[in-house]
This record gives C-alpha cells, structure tokens and sequence, in this order.
C-alpha cells in the first residue's frame, strides 16, 4: 500500500491511477472459457463491469476479481469459474 | 433599500445576490418560502441560475455536489426531515471540501410530527463537517448567506456552511430589511472560482477511497480547515461591516450589555431577540445581566468564549435542542471550553422544543435558576 497524497478532498490529478492498483488479488474463482463452446457473443466482453475482457475475449486476471458475471451472461454455458489455488 | 418583507424572502433575496448558478431545490416545511422565492426569482429572469427539480433531499443534495463538482456555485436549502434525509451525503460535500451553502429553516425531528420550530435538525448535523451560522433576524439572514459563500470559498476553508434560521419563527416573519445593491455584493463576493474542479480537458478524480494509513490525515486536514474558518469568519464579518455598515459582534459571536455584567444567558437564533428584552428589563431592575450570541456553532469559538465569560459569576445556556439521555448540546460545549480554565458556573435550559414559546418569563426563570450549575427542563 503506498502512501497517498494528502490532497484537498482526496482528489487525484494523475488520470488513469485505477490502473496501479490491481485488484485481480481480490479474485476467489477465475472465468475459464471453453474456446470449442465460445460463439463470440461478446455478452462477456458486454456485461464485464471491470472491463477485464478484451475484444479478443482474453481475460486480464489483473482486474478480474471473479464476479461470474460473464459466466452467468454466456447464452452456451462456455465460461466456467474455477477455484484460484494460491 | 429598506423594505419590509419576510424573512424567507430576505434569505432568498441574499442567495440571489450572490449569483449561485445552480440550485437543487426540494421543499419542507418551513423552508418552503425561500425555495419558492428562488423559483420565482429565476422565472422571472431576476436570477440566472438553472433550478434542479429532485426526488428528495437526499437527491438535492447529492446534485448539489455534482454541480458544484464542476465548478459551479451552489445553493439549496432544507428542513427537518430533510436535513436527517441529506445525512450520509453532508459528510461526503464536506470530506470533498465542496463549498456548498444550505440554509436550513430549523424544525424539530419527528416523532412525535412537529412542523414547528427547534434546533434538533441542524444540532443532529453537528458532526457532519459543515459550518453551521446562526441568524438573529431577517436581516443577518440575508448578509450571513452572503458572507457563507465568501468563507465557505476562501481556499484556506473549503467547506460547505449551513446558515440556520429558525423556522416559522423568523422564517415566516415580517422586518424592515435593508437589501444591498448588487454593485455592492459583486464587490464583496467576487465570481466564483473553484480550487479545483471536473474538466474534460485536465481530468481529475474526486472522492476515491483512502486506506488507514490516509484516512486519519484527511480528516485532520478537514479538522484544520474548520479551524481555518475561525479567522476567516471574523475576517469576512470586519470586510462585510466595512463596505455595507453593519456586522455581528466579531463574526463568532455578540455580547450584549456584558461590560460589567455578572451574569449572562447564551444562546443561538431567535431566543437572542427576545433575551436582549429580558437584558434590557433586568437592567433597569439595577441587575448586572448580559447576553453572549452565539452565532458561529462550528467552527467552535473556544477561546471567545473563555474570553467573554471571564470574571463572569454564572452563565445560563439556552438550549432548543436536547441529547437524549445526557443534556443540551449547547451547555455541553461551553461547558467543556470552560472546564479547567474558568470558576464561572454553567447552567443548562431546554426550552423551546418542537416550537414551544420562550417567552421572557422563560428567560426570566434562566436567570432565576443561573447558579444550578444542572440542567433544568423549562417548559
């Protein structure tokens, strides 16, 4: 954890600091896609309320924190959330 | 120009002077004249602001911090019921150190449902991180919105301010007001310009979360601030009573005939009015009695009031409000600035809860009961 800047307000000038703080650490089960069943809906990449899932349907385990979201959006049951073994 | 009016219509006339360019507005008894007063403003081309219609107060509140995030001055006003409504987002306009200003028509707390006047509202929003001004009359009503602007602005404070005027007795009552030019109030409170605001072209972040190892320093960054406006309130009542004539003891509080008094009764709001005629015949009665206003409840004037109340035999507190279980948030607070510092004894009144009449009789009977050193119900 660093130290913030004590700002009037807390606010933050540099723009795009979210993307320093991973927080894929908070992630208990990860979304793994069968690509045989993928139809490339996209309802994945749609719904992903991280944008964690590219255009490509890559998942960045960085951001996802394992919501299942995706899973439960998937119209062919293509994305499975299985356990992270730390 | 002098004029008789009312003076929620003297609240309003001072917000319009100040040129607020967005107000969310949601009406509550008995604040409901001043938001009318506004609306009127603004249809009738008086006033150039934009008039948010909400849900609730809870909404009015929340677009208040939206519009004043992007840098734009900002009004509204509330009640009661919608003051606790507001609750949760006053602290998140104060921990953005967001300038707004909210005048609030003081009204007890359900239940039992009491439209009428007390202080329980804004006394409950004590810890919210708000400065909280105090009005005698209509007429501070109007400069105390003012000068609310010009300190809740000054980049050494940034934060908002409540100015509590207590409703239906003053709110819905007619004084000669004298209504400063417009000239003259863009003098004293120049355009808005925000310390820092939401800008496509220059981006920022505003209320991220803070880790422990943040939190505590943000606070007492707030703390210092609330402190700042210590100064900076006397600063803009010496400015105000410069250019426009007339000012309110040192902006924090007023005495009244203290000089060689011995015993005084301190109090907030409309209870002030009626004291200074119970002064007044006490006086003639040869009695050495005073009166402390006390217009500025946060910041807290401390050292003030260690000032004022030396050499002071007793002080009465009048308190419209009460801590349930415990006493008058009022005689708790000058009690603890007292303590260890000052032999005068301090004596708490409830009196006036949910727009029960303080009469002079009722503080006749504080100065009766001054040396207690307790608190006494006054019903």
């Amino acid at each position: 954890m660093t130290k913030l800047k004590i700002s009037c307000g807390g606010i933050i000038e540099d723009v795009g600091s979210t993307k320093a703080n991973k927080t894929g650490g908070w992630r208990t089960f990860k979304p793994v896609r069968d690509v045989k069943k993928c139809i490339k809906c996209m309802k994945c990449w749609m719904f992903c309320p991280d944008h964690s899932i590219d255009k490509n349907i890559e998942v960045n385990l960085d951001y996802c924190k394992g919501c299942g979201i995706c899973a439960e959006r998937c119209p062919v049951k293509a994305i499975d959330m299985v356990k992270e073994e730390k | 120009m002098r004029k008789i009016i009312e003076a929620s219509t003297a609240a309003a006339i001072g917000v319009k002077l100040s040129r607020p360019q967005v107000i969310p507005m949601y009406p509550i008894t008995p604040q409901t004249h001043i938001v009318e007063r506004l609306a009127e403003f603004i249809n009738d081309g008086e006033l150039d602001a934009d008039m948010i219609h909400v849900e609730s107060e809870h909404s009015a509140i929340s677009a208040a911090i939206g519009s004043q995030a992007t840098g734009v001055r900002t009004f509204t006003a509330t009640a009661s019921q919608g003051l606790a409504l507001m609750h949760e987002i006053l602290h998140i306009v104060s921990g953005m150190r967001l300038p707004v200003v909210m005048e609030v028509a003081n009204r007890a707390l359900s239940a039992p449902i009491s439209i009428w006047n007390d202080h329980q509202d804004s006394i409950s929003a004590r810890d919210t991180g708000w400065i909280q001004l105090y009005v005698e009359s209509a007429q501070e009503a109007l400069d105390t919105v003012i000068q609310a602007f010009k300190i809740a602005e000054d980049k050494n404070v940034l934060l908002p301010a409540m100015v509590c005027l207590d409703g239906f007795t003053l709110t819905h009552v007619f004084e000669p007001v004298d209504v400063p030019s417009q000239v003259n109030v863009d003098k004293f409170l120049p355009k808005y310009k925000p310390a820092f605001c939401l800008d496509t072209k220059k981006p920022i972040t505003m209320g991220p979360i803070a880790y422990p190892n943040s939190f505590m320093e943000f606070k007492g960054a707030e703390h210092l601030a609330m402190k700042n406006a210590l100064k900076v309130i006397k600063e803009t009542n010496t400015q105000f009573k410069n250019q426009f004539g007339r000012g309110y003891g040192d902006g924090l509080i007023e005495t009244y005939r203290l000089k060689d008094a011995k015993y005084a009764v301190v109090c907030m709001g409309t209870i002030v009015g009626t004291s200074r005629v119970v002064v007044d015949k006490l006086r003639k009665q040869g009695k050495k009695v005073g009166l402390i206003k006390l217009k500025s409840f946060r910041p807290f004037p401390i050292e003030e009031i260690l000032k004022v109340t030396k050499g002071l035999k007793a002080i009465a507190v009048a308190d419209r409000n009460i801590s349930l279980g415990q006493e008058g948030a009022l005689f708790s607070e000058i009690r603890s600035a007292l303590y260890g510092k000052s032999k005068t004894i301090v004596s708490g009144f409830i009196a006036g809860l949910g727009g029960r009449d303080v009469k002079e009789e009722t503080i006749e009977k504080m100065f009766d009961k001054i040396n207690n050193g307790g608190t006494i119900w006054l019903k």
